[in-house]
């Protein structure tokens, strides 16, 4: 019986010497229920219990390596099929891939939110007024009455004699401070329209960002401290501001503001013609006479307010030469943003 | 305002300070500068040469060599084509290496083998016209002696000789500064900004005539509209020589930018120029009734500028009139029928001021802008009017153009006032944010020409600054000089804090911006504004409530005439544009207003709209348009929104349209536009479009949100088909099996099948059905009970049969 079972033991090691060896046949074929292994161990109830209990050891030592023989091929067969498998698998990874396409903001809105974001952080809150407006807020309130001469700069489409397209943000100013008690601090973006026949830097319609700040003790200081953060905000922390006096009817004293131009720093290049500064905003203090229109008392309260063109910013940010492009949604120019 | 560097030199002397640097600082001190340039800069090696003696070229039958005396040792010998020459002539010589207008450089050298050592100038090569150099010709050489010239020395520079060499800046004036809107303005603030001293020019009142002539001899004048003039001043020149004028004038003209004519015309431009006070000069002989009356103009009145151009005035308009006609318009232009002419022989010089509203309206209405026009309708200063006046009649006697007839006209019934103003170092302080002393604000005033009182604490306006009225302004006037960049930048700290937050509709629309291009949309900005006939394009009948919309009066162009009240229009330019450039396969929306009337004298209404587009090669994008427009409800958290077909919305398909409602509010409309649209718009395949409105669809918003817990109990799903008439809807079957019984979770349509087996007319659609209750597991029993009862629902209600 020993010999039978070296001999079973060589035959099956030999078996599963291959790795390609079908190990569910060896499997049944050494150690099923009708198994030669199995028969073996049949015949051991003839033996005497000394030699039962040897054979017996022996019969499991067998059993076990051809077990583990089994087990081991099995998992080196499994490695191997997926192996095959991924091999087979392989993609051209680069094939477009599929289906999935994803929009795009407007930069207009893109540099609105922007805008809004840095004035929110500032404590701003962002107020909308109507587009079709009296003349009253977009000019008499602000300090511009009938037949002066500041409307000839911004050429009105009328509806009625009292009714037009407000030519600038500015009179949502006027109608926040109708209804609020200071503090004030707000912004507010929007469209405007002016009578400019389309080229590529005008457009009868574009948008504008109104900022307006009404407390006690606000200084021009002020002004120019908000104005400088924003423009680091927006431009860049080297960014730096030059105000210039101006006039405006609505602010008094009036400054236009320019910041550093932010591709060269102000060395002077192609965006900025050589100048190191780009004009981008008018500012000043809110006139007396405003405030007063909007039932503020100017003696005890003052304030600043500034506005800025978005397209303007719009086209120097993204390097854009023709305003015309943003109107015409051409999906070419929209996929860049 | 065109300012002539030399013209400046003669009241301040900047002439140490680079002319960039001029710019720079007037530019920081409120004068800004648009640009500069400077006149005659190419021109040099341009001499006065007289002609000794001509000789026929020997090879050139056209030409002439010419001996010159240039004030050198030898004559110079110069090759000419010109035919106006002549021994004796005094002429310009461009000499070897010259420079001439255009940049022509000027060289020696041999011509049909005979030298020319330079060149003989017309007017156009020095940069000349003949406005500039009257009684100079065109097309031939220069002659100074034509043109009162003939006694520069031989040898002289005629660039340096005859002033052709100036530095013009250009500034932009803000209409609140007229004064500056003149050469003593500007010199005023150049001397405080350079801190130079400024002399103006004495003027020299007029020597009275021997023959005790009087002004009263010729006219009379009557403002018999005194609100519209506040000033007419008026006097009268005889024995009138109408001449060009002297060079040093016609340069300092042409250096500004005006034209000269004659030397009456030409002293009432210097004059405008130099006071910024418009003048004008009538011919005495064309005043009829030797009277001058300021009047409003007779509704429908006649009246022919000077410039050729008939008007037709109306009462609003103030004109200057004689007995019997308007000789000019006041503050606009003169009248034809009273224009200095050559046979002048007696004039009129007015000076006057009106109503800066009433000029400018004026102007605007007869779309006739001027040099006078622009400077009145930003106010002029009464008191400005009579020094001009008195700088006329120097000027005539200056030039000897005539004789100043005694006395002056002078209507001025209401003397302007002087304004006093409290001056207050700490108030101007604390609002801009610098420490200056008094001493320094009332010294910086005072050299813009303010009073200032012994005590520092009160000043006076002058009366050319009416735009300084209020503490702001003297505050902007001190800064200005000041310096803007010296404020130092401060934040609000005598604020009071405030929240810096979006509205919770800011945050809706901003969310459901971010979903859009989430989707893969691309955003769209178009005009708020279209042509009416647009409306025709997007089929809409004649009697469609959206053809009312609010008219633009003065619009540039009927394509930007009536504000919208649809965006779908704009919408279907965007995507024909887009296709007719061979651009595929993009979806498109728009986040924009739209504009409805309410009453002709109340603002419309602007509500909002979300618009949406795309195009596909074929019909098959509706239920994709839909599932965009499930998507957007299902963000906004809209609950039991249904859709509606609808046949009779012009613009789409009649039967692939819907309305989308929440209860019995409208939220929008969407659906396949209709085939006569995507032809008009030079589209092919399908065109789907959305219309929302969005302050509706922000007002059925789930404004909170509750968790609902997640089911505990396992669902059991049954799966049906059904077939049914063509007619019978989704929604409706959907709604019957969900009302069928307590333990219906959902009901979702997962195919629908047309075909023979199912037969004409008829659809077969499949359900897959979720059994659930929340507080146990279903045993089978009580699914089948369900799925009976929901047979027996579809069946009665319907007439749905399980296929």
């Amino acid at each position: 019986m020993r010999e039978t079972l070296e001999k079973i033991k060589k035959e099956a090691l030999e078996a599963l010497s291959s790795p390609s060896a079908q190990l569910e046949e060896l499997r049944i074929r050494f150690l099923g229920k009708k198994g030669e292994l199995t028969a073996v161990l049949r015949g051991m109830g003839k033996l005497a219990p000394e030699e039962r209990r040897e054979i017996g050891e022996l019969a499991n030592s067998v059993r076990q390596q051809i077990e583990q023989r089994i087990e081991m091929l099995s998992e080196q067969q499994k490695a191997a099929k997926l192996d095959a498998k991924l091999a087979e698998e392989k993609l051209d990874v680069t094939v477009p891939g599929v289906g999935v396409k994803t929009g795009r903001f407007h930069p207009l809105a893109l540099v609105q939110r922007q805008l809004e974001d840095i004035f929110l952080g500032m404590g701003y809150s962002i107020v909308d007024g109507p587009e079709v407006e009296y003349d009253y807020y977009n000019f008499q309130a602000l300090n511009i009455p009938k037949d002066h001469p500041a409307r000839d700069t911004q050429d009105t489409f009328y509806i009625t004699e009292n009714i037009l397209l407000r030519s600038q943000t500015s009179p949502v100013q006027a109608r926040v401070m109708e209804k609020t008690t200071p503090p004030i601090k707000i912004i507010s973006p929007g469209r405007v329209y002016r009578s400019d026949a389309v080229d590529a830097t005008h457009s009868p319609l574009f948008h504008q960002l109104e900022g307006l700040v009404i407390d006690r003790g606000i200084t021009m200081g002020d002004l120019k401290g908000t104005l400088e953060m924003f423009a680091k905000r927006m431009f860049g922390e080297q960014t730096r501001i030059r105000f210039r006096p101006h006039h405006f009817p609505f602010t008094e004293p009036s400054a236009e503001v320019d910041v550093s131009c932010f591709v060269c720093g102000g060395t002077g290049c192609r965006l900025c013609k050589g100048e190191g500064w780009i004009e981008i905003l008018g500012a000043g203090m809110v006139h007396p006479n405003v405030l007063r229109n909007c039932g503020i008392d100017p003696e005890e309260y003052s304030g600043f307010a500034f506005g800025l063109g978005i397209e303007r910013i719009a086209l120097l940010k993204y390097h854009i030469d023709d305003m015309r492009l943003l109107y015409e949604n051409d999906i070419r120019f929209l996929n860049q943003f | 305002m065109n300012l002539s560097m030399k013209w400046l030199a003669d009241y301040t002397d900047v002439s140490d300070i680079t002319i960039k640097e001029y710019c720079d600082r007037m530019t920081m001190t409120g004068s800004k500068v648009e640009g500069w340039k400077e006149l005659g800069a190419e021109l040099s090696g341009v001499v006065c040469g007289r002609i000794l003696k001509i000789e026929r070229h020997p090879n050139a039958e056209r030409l002439v060599i010419c001996q010159v005396d240039v004030g050198e040792a030898a004559p110079v010998q110069v090759i000419t084509a010109a035919t106006n020459v002549f021994e004796g002539a005094l002429v310009p010589v461009a000499m070897d290496g010259a420079s001439l207008t255009g940049g022509t450089k000027i060289k020696k050298g041999k011509l049909r083998g005979e030298l020319s050592e330079g060149m003989f100038c017309s007017i156009a090569e020095l940069g000349l016209t003949l406005h500039d150099m009257p009684g100079a010709i065109e097309d031939g050489i220069l002659i100074l002696g034509d043109v009162g010239l003939g006694d520069i020395p031989v040898g002289a520079d005629l660039v340096q000789e005859l002033g052709l060499r100036d530095i013009v800046v250009e500034f932009e004036i803000t209409s609140n500064r007229p004064d500056c809107l003149s050469v003593l303005g500007l010199a005023r603030e150049s001397a405080v900004t350079f801190s130079k001293p400024l002399t103006l020019p004495p003027v020299k009142k007029p020597s009275p005539s021997a023959d005790g002539d009087s002004i009263g001899n010729y006219l009379k004048v009557t403002v018999a509209n005194t609100e519209k003039c506040y000033r007419y001043a008026a006097r009268v020149i005889k024995n009138v020589k109408i001449a060009p004028s002297p060079l040093w004038l016609r340069m300092k003209l042409r250096a500004s930018g005006v034209r000269p004519i004659n030397n009456i015309v030409d002293i009432t431009n210097f004059v405008m120029l130099e006071y910024g006070q418009p003048m004008h000069a009538f011919d005495y002989k064309c005043i009829d009734g030797s009277e001058i009356v300021v009047r409003s103009a007779g509704d429908g009145e006649q009246f022919v500028s000077l410039d050729s151009i008939p008007h037709t005035l109306d009462s609003s308009m103030l004109v200057i009139a004689d007995a019997k006609k308007a000789v000019a318009l006041a503050g606009v232009m003169g009248g034809e029928n009273s224009e200095i002419t050559d046979s002048t022989a007696t004039v009129v010089f007015e000076s006057a001021t009106f109503h800066p509203g009433s000029v400018r309206l004026a102007a605007k209405k007869l779309g006739m802008r001027t040099e006078s026009s622009s400077r009145f309708e930003k106010g002029l200063d009464s008191e400005n009017a009579m020094p001009a006046l008195d700088r006329a009649c120097e000027m005539v006697e200056l030039l000897g153009a005539g004789e100043v007839v005694n006395g002056t006209i002078d209507c001025y019934p209401v003397k302007k006032e002087e304004v006093k103003l409290p001056l207050d170092a700490d108030v101007i302080n604390a609002f801009l944010g610098v420490s200056l002393t008094q001493e320094y604000m009332a010294e910086t005033l005072k050299k813009l020409d303010f009073g200032v009182s012994e005590d520092l604490k009160t000043i006076t306006v002058p009366t050319f600054r009416d735009d300084v009225r209020c503490m702001n302004d003297i505050a902007e006037e001190i800064l200005r000089m000041y310096g803007y960049d010296k404020i130092q930048s401060t934040l609000s700290q005598k604020a009071r804090p405030t929240l810096g937050a979006r509205t919770e509709r800011q945050n809706f629309d901003n969310n459901l911006h971010d979903m859009l291009v989430g989707m893969g949309m691309n955003e769209i900005e178009t005009f708020s504004f279209i042509s009416p006939s647009w409306y025709d394009k997007i089929r809409l009948s004649p009697d469609d409530s959206r053809r009312n919309c609010v008219v633009i009066s003065n619009p540039l162009g009927e394509d930007t005439s009536v504000m919208r009240t649809t965006t779908l229009p704009s919408m279907l330019k965007t995507l024909g544009d887009n296709y007719s450039v061979k651009n595929r396969d993009f979806k498109l929306f728009e986040m924009s207003k739209v504009y409805l009337p309410t009453t002709s004298d109340k603002l419309p209404e602007e509500p909002a709209r979300l618009t949406l587009g795309f195009h596909t090669p074929k019909n098959d994008g509706f239920y994709l348009m839909k599932g965009y427009v499930e998507a957007i409800l299902d963000l906004a958290g809209v609950k039991g929104a249904s859709f509606r077909s609808v046949s009779t919305e012009p613009t789409f398909h009649p039967g692939r349209c819907a309305e989308i409602y929440v209860g019995n509010t409208k939220l929008g409309v969407f659906g396949e536009a209709h085939p006569a649209v995507i032809d008009t718009y030079g589209l092919d395949g399908g065109v789907y479009l959305a219309e929302i409105a969005t302050d509706a669809l922000y007002e059925v918003r789930r404004a909170a949100i509750v968790y609902a817990p997640i089911p505990k109990h396992p669902a059991i799903e049954r799966d049906f088909s059904f077939v049914c008439d063509e007619a019978v809807e989704a929604a409706t079957v959907a709604s019957a099996i969900l009302s069928s019984g307590t333990l219906v979770e959902s009901a979702s349509l997962f195919d629908i099948y047309r075909g023979p087996q199912i037969g004409a007319g008829k659809k077969s659609m499949s359900y897959a059905v979720m059994l659930r209750a929340s507080d146990r597991t279903l045993t089978d029993a009580e699914a089948d009970e369900a799925v009976s009862a929901i047979l027996a629902a579809l069946e009665t209600k319907l007439g749905v049969k399980l296929r």
